[in-house]
């Protein structure tokens, strides 16, 4: 008898099983049916991508400040080029356009700040974003301070227009939500009957007739000495619109608690407030945030909604900027650039709700 | 726009009520010297009327009126606070008194200047219903267009006069009806129809995005009255009339030959109308509370109305709508501003 007293040596797996021919093979195919699948889905994505990076790339042009430095064979980037600025600030008058940087800058420091979980201070920074930041913000966009020029909110547009409308929109929805939410789950039955009216009110009415009233309708009630700017204007109603909404994914957060939580924390001999805020609220925030976000991003989608009532946010300058007959027919390049911008802004705060998630993972997720 | 109107009559028939009460401030001239700008309504973007170039200024035919009313109150054709509007809420907002020059391609109608509150102060554009026809067809006139398929866009006006049109001349026609402008331009690019119809200001707009415009031909033929112009608050007959003589004094520029270049040398001219225009025989402005040189601050900053509507929609823009009958009076048009005495 041979006894082989030797481990046999550990060998590669067979070479059909791995690398990128065996995932090939397995996945792509594995079978008649499959293959001509792969097949079909290979071809359909040729006809799709070669054209398009043809158009937007091979025979784009690049380079040039008007109409006749474009071929008109692939995408005319020039137009978006030379018009990058006003997408960006809108009308805003290019001289005080360092105004609008510092903005934008403390902005994306903040917000840098908030998301990278080393650095400290976190509610020191929260404090200043949400007190400070605001008025400083004010204070430098709209001028008439410290020997600022004034720029009137007309002129405020484009990108800085929309990440306007949408923070304050989402700053503004998520406390009254919260308020709204805790209201309607309220045993007093006119602070219920207040917040479920008001809840039901301006979700029953489209966002589009809640712009239209506070721009067209409201001026002709008011006398005409108070005239409200029509930005803030289009701010309230659609923070008051926004709110409405967070307050019904709040409250479906709350609902998930169970009630022996609240309970356990009464029997500690914690007052409301204290129960909401150290004991259900913690855990129900913490399962909103896909609801949440959901609500942001929709939010900063609706912002495009001004336009009907004239003011000029990304898409609003986009549009307005081929009306211009030195630039008529370059509505397919002028859409792309918007939905792009728009894209990486959504596309960013949906990363960052899943890597929330992750962060505040404790058990619950299935 | 026009196929915003029917929205547009809604929203007015709602207002009606209220126009009455909104005519607060009567001094509006006192109020805009005091704020140092003129509040124009503009449109939220309209090719050659209305738009903001690639340095954000607002250009224009519509922007030009906006600027002529600024230099003749002011004396500065830039001190303008340009609010843009869209169709619903344009008469709104001059009636609350968010804006006090409505200048953005408003079709003067009689239910618009008589029960709305509002009053036209004139015509700085007469546009209308045209069509536009492919070369190769070989039309010229509009009574040749008999069985031909017709892009349209719906829900506008356009849309019913044109049936009437055809009806009127015992003729068929095939509308190809489609939701939008691009849409519309679309159809026609992809060969769906004979013929686009849309008011002329707009054929023209249109045609530029063709990828052949010059395969592409705008008939004279109009078929519909649309008069644009600019529109105020009713009970300040003061600003009316400025609003009003404004546009006047850039028609009587281009009749008497005054141009924003030569305005400088033609106030020494012996012509006794262009002495009067540029305030050295006598003060036309006194009238309206204005400076003799009211005129003469227009001309030399925004140029007569040759000059604006060559520069916006003339054959010096990309648009190359022809004078047609914008052309002036004793030139085949209906342009004709009262002589200024």
């Amino acid at each position: 008898m041979i006894h082989n007293k030797e481990t046999i040596p550990q060998r590669p797996a067979p070479k059909g099983t791995i690398g990128p021919v065996a995932w090939l093979r397995g996945n792509l195919f594995n079978g008649p049916i499959n293959s001509l699948f792969t097949l079909l889905g290979l071809y359909v994505l040729y006809l799709l991508v070669v054209p398009t990076v043809q158009w937007a790339f091979i025979d784009a042009d690049w380079v040039g400040d008007s109409r006749e430095d474009c071929s008109r064979v692939g995408a005319c980037w020039v137009f978006v080029n030379a018009r990058f600025s006003q997408f960006m600030y809108g009308l805003y008058p290019s001289e005080e356009y360092w105004r609008a940087n510092i903005v934008f800058a403390m902005f994306a420091a903040i917000i840098a700040w908030m998301v990278i979980p080393r650095l400290p201070f976190k509610r020191w920074m929260a404090l200043f974003a949400l007190l400070i930041f605001p008025i400083i913000a004010y204070v430098l966009l709209h001028g008439g301070y410290f020997d600022l020029p004034r720029v009137s909110t007309h002129r405020w547009g484009g990108l800085m227009l929309t990440l306007l409308l949408a923070t304050v929109g989402m700053v503004g929805a998520l406390p009254i939500g919260i308020v709204l939410a805790l209201g309607r789950r309220s045993n007093m039955p006119i602070v219920k009957t207040f917040c479920v009216i008001f809840i039901e009110f301006w979700r029953g009415v489209p966002l589009i007739t809640i712009l239209f009233m506070a721009s067209v309708m409201l001026p002709l009630f008011l006398p005409s000495e108070l005239s409200v700017d029509r930005l803030v204007r289009a701010l309230i109603g659609l923070t008051l619109f926004q709110s409405a909404y967070m307050a019904e994914v709040i409250r479906g957060g709350l609902q998930a608690i169970p009630k022996g939580q609240d309970e356990a924390a009464a029997a500690l001999g914690m007052t409301y407030w204290k129960r909401m805020g150290l004991i259900v609220m913690p855990q129900a925030l913490k399962m909103m945030i896909p609801g949440i976000v959901n609500t942001f991003i929709s939010l900063f989608k609706d912002t495009t909604l001004v336009m009907i009532i004239g003011l000029f946010d990304l898409l609003g300058i986009v549009q307005a900027a081929l009306s211009d007959s030195r630039w008529l027919g370059f509505s397919i390049e002028g859409y792309v650039f918007a939905a792009f911008v728009f894209w990486i802004f959504c596309f960013s705060m949906s990363r960052y709700s899943q890597y929330l998630e992750r962060k505040l993972n404790t058990g619950h997720k299935r | 726009m026009f196929n915003k109107k029917h929205l547009a009559l809604l929203a007015s028939a709602g207002s009606l009520s209220l126009a009455g009460m909104a005519t607060a401030q009567a001094d509006t001239l006192e109020d805009t010297i005091e704020r140092g700008a003129v509040q124009c309504g503009v449109s939220d973007g309209l090719p050659g009327f209305s738009a903001p170039d690639d340095d954000g200024n607002w250009q224009g035919l519509d922007v030009d009126v906006c600027r002529a009313v600024a230099a003749a109150v002011l004396g500065d054709s830039e001190a303008v606070n340009y609010i843009s509007l869209n169709a619903v809420e344009r008469f709104t907002a001059l009636q609350s008194g968010e804006v006090d020059v409505l200048s953005r391609n408003t079709t003067w109608t009689t239910t618009r200047d008589t029960t709305l509150g509002l009053n036209f102060t004139g015509v700085n554009f007469y546009d209308g219903q045209g069509f536009m026809v492919s070369r190769d067809l070989g039309i010229s006139s509009a009574d040749e267009l008999d069985g031909a398929s017709i892009c349209i866009q719906s829900g506008t006006t356009t849309e019913l006069n044109l049936a009437d049109y055809f009806r009127a001349n015992d003729m068929e026609f095939n509308p190809i009806v489609f939701d939008t402008s691009e849409q519309t331009v679309g159809g026609y690019q992809a060969g769906r129809c004979d013929v686009l119809t849309s008011d002329t200001s707009q054929l023209a707009a249109l045609r530029i995005q063709l990828d052949d415009p010059e395969a592409s031909m705008i008939l004279s033929d109009v078929i519909s009255k649309e008069p644009l112009g600019p529109v105020v608050r009713q009970g300040d007959d003061l600003w009316f009339n400025i609003v009003k003589w404004s546009l006047f004094a850039m028609i009587n520029a281009e009749e008497y030959g005054v141009t924003s270049e030569n305005a400088e040398e033609m106030r020494d001219s012996d012509n006794p109308d262009v002495a009067r225009l540029l305030g050295q025989d006598g003060n036309y402005g006194e009238g309206m509370n204005l400076e003799a040189e009211w005129a003469y601050n227009i001309i030399s900053q925004v140029g007569n109305y040759a000059e604006s509507f060559e520069r916006n929609v003339g054959m010096d823009s990309p648009l190359e709508i022809e004078r047609g009958v914008n052309a002036l009076w004793n030139d085949g048009g209906f342009q004709y501003a009262p002589p200024i005495r």
